[in-house]
């Protein structure tokens, strides 16, 4: 089951193009339509674990080891997603560095930058149309942006702040 | 922020553990926080283009981003104590977390807690956008690039490798065809 585990999210990672999100209906497919290893909705619930707990969001497929073969199947299952992409990363990050300032880089940094931008921001529209919409909740997203726009505050600071909003009932 | 610094192992370690740990709804707000503002290790600059990067690669992005910054600094040891700083603290406490969940995921704290999280988390990330906007030059190709990749993956949505392979090829030959202006 490791194994099985393992060689699955090794498959998984070179297709996590543009972060770990990107598979999450291929994965949803595969473990709930296919294998029913869990319901849709213990899917969602560990998808929405994996989003609001600290970490990146790759986590998600900690969980669904996890919840197959307990704390070495998590394990398994993590280092089976971050392997190839690291090793592709490793090698590009190299070739990256000694050949700084070619034309070639230079054009792979102009030509992306724009791309970035543009991805990152649908990442946020997205997730923003994911909750149900409320003049509380626009206000402390627009003060947190504009606050870590402007300021050199840590973020933790605002994530503070969102909580103790939330707990107070305010959003 | 033009004093560049060179952290050994151990505050490489510390450093990527520290990112993991306090990145709630994702971790690039606090990744740019204290790689470059706090710690010094990257410029703007570098912080972009290796975001850049780690965002085309396939796999993580964050991931992607220790690995290039690790191995920088430290070769494959780095590299191998960047992702390990990095995913720890998380997975123990995803697990942790986890486990709780399946006992109390009825009580509204712990739900009002996250209607909280959700909208920080997003605005921080949409603050590390206004920045990366905030670099891009003022010309029309590239804010038409953003606005089409934008348009691409939320509003059609359609497949993200799908927008990468179209995009990311026509935007490095643009960038390679017009040295000068354009992108």
């Amino acid at each position: 089951m490791l194994l099985f585990l393992f060689l699955m999210f090794v498959q998984f990672s070179l297709l996590a193009v543009g972060g770990a999100n990107a598979i999450v209906p291929e994965l949803h497919r595969l473990v709930v339509t296919e294998l029913h290893w869990m319901s849709g909705q213990e899917f969602a619930a560990l998808f929405a674990l994996a989003q609001a707990a600290p970490g990146p969001n790759v986590l998600v497929v900690s969980l669904i080891g996890w919840k197959v073969a307990g704390v070495p199947g998590a394990i398994v299952s993590l280092a089976g997603i971050c392997l190839p992409s690291s090793l592709l990363s490793f090698w590009v990050a190299r070739w990256w560095q000694r050949s700084r300032g070619s034309p070639l880089t230079i054009a792979i940094n102009k030509g992306l930058a724009p791309l970035t931008v543009g991805l990152i921001a649908a990442g946020v529209a997205m997730m923003a149309a994911s909750h149900p919409p409320s003049w509380a909740a626009g206000l402390l997203l627009a003060s947190c942006a504009l606050l870590s726009w402007r300021t050199r505050l840590n973020p933790l600071w605002l994530l503070a702040a969102g909580a103790a909003a939330g707990l107070g009932g305010l959003v | 922020m033009n004093t560049q610094i060179i952290p050994d192992k151990k505050a490489l370690f510390r450093g990527f553990f520290l990112i993991g740990l306090s990145g709630f709804g994702g971790v690039l707000p606090q990744a740019q926080h204290q790689l470059v503002q706090r710690r010094g290790w990257l410029t703007d600059t570098e912080f972009a283009e290796l975001l850049a990067l780690g965002q085309i690669l396939p796999g993580p992005n964050i991931v992607n981003m220790a690995v290039a910054i690790g191995s920088r600094f430290h070769g494959v040891a780095g590299a191998l104590l960047a992702v390990a700083g990095l995913l720890l603290a998380p997975l123990v406490l995803i697990l942790l977390l986890a486990t709780l969940y399946q006992h109390y995921q009825h009580t509204s704290w712990l739900q009002q807690l996250l209607a909280g999280l959700a909208p920080a988390g997003i605005g921080l990330l949409l603050g590390m956008v206004l920045k990366l906007a905030a670099r891009l030059p003022r010309r029309r190709l590239p804010w038409l690039l953003a606005v089409l990749t934008f348009v691409a993956v939320a509003g059609m949505h359609l497949p993200l490798w799908l927008v990468l392979l179209v995009l990311a090829p026509l935007g490095i030959g643009l960038a390679w065809r017009y040295p000068q202006g354009g992108l």
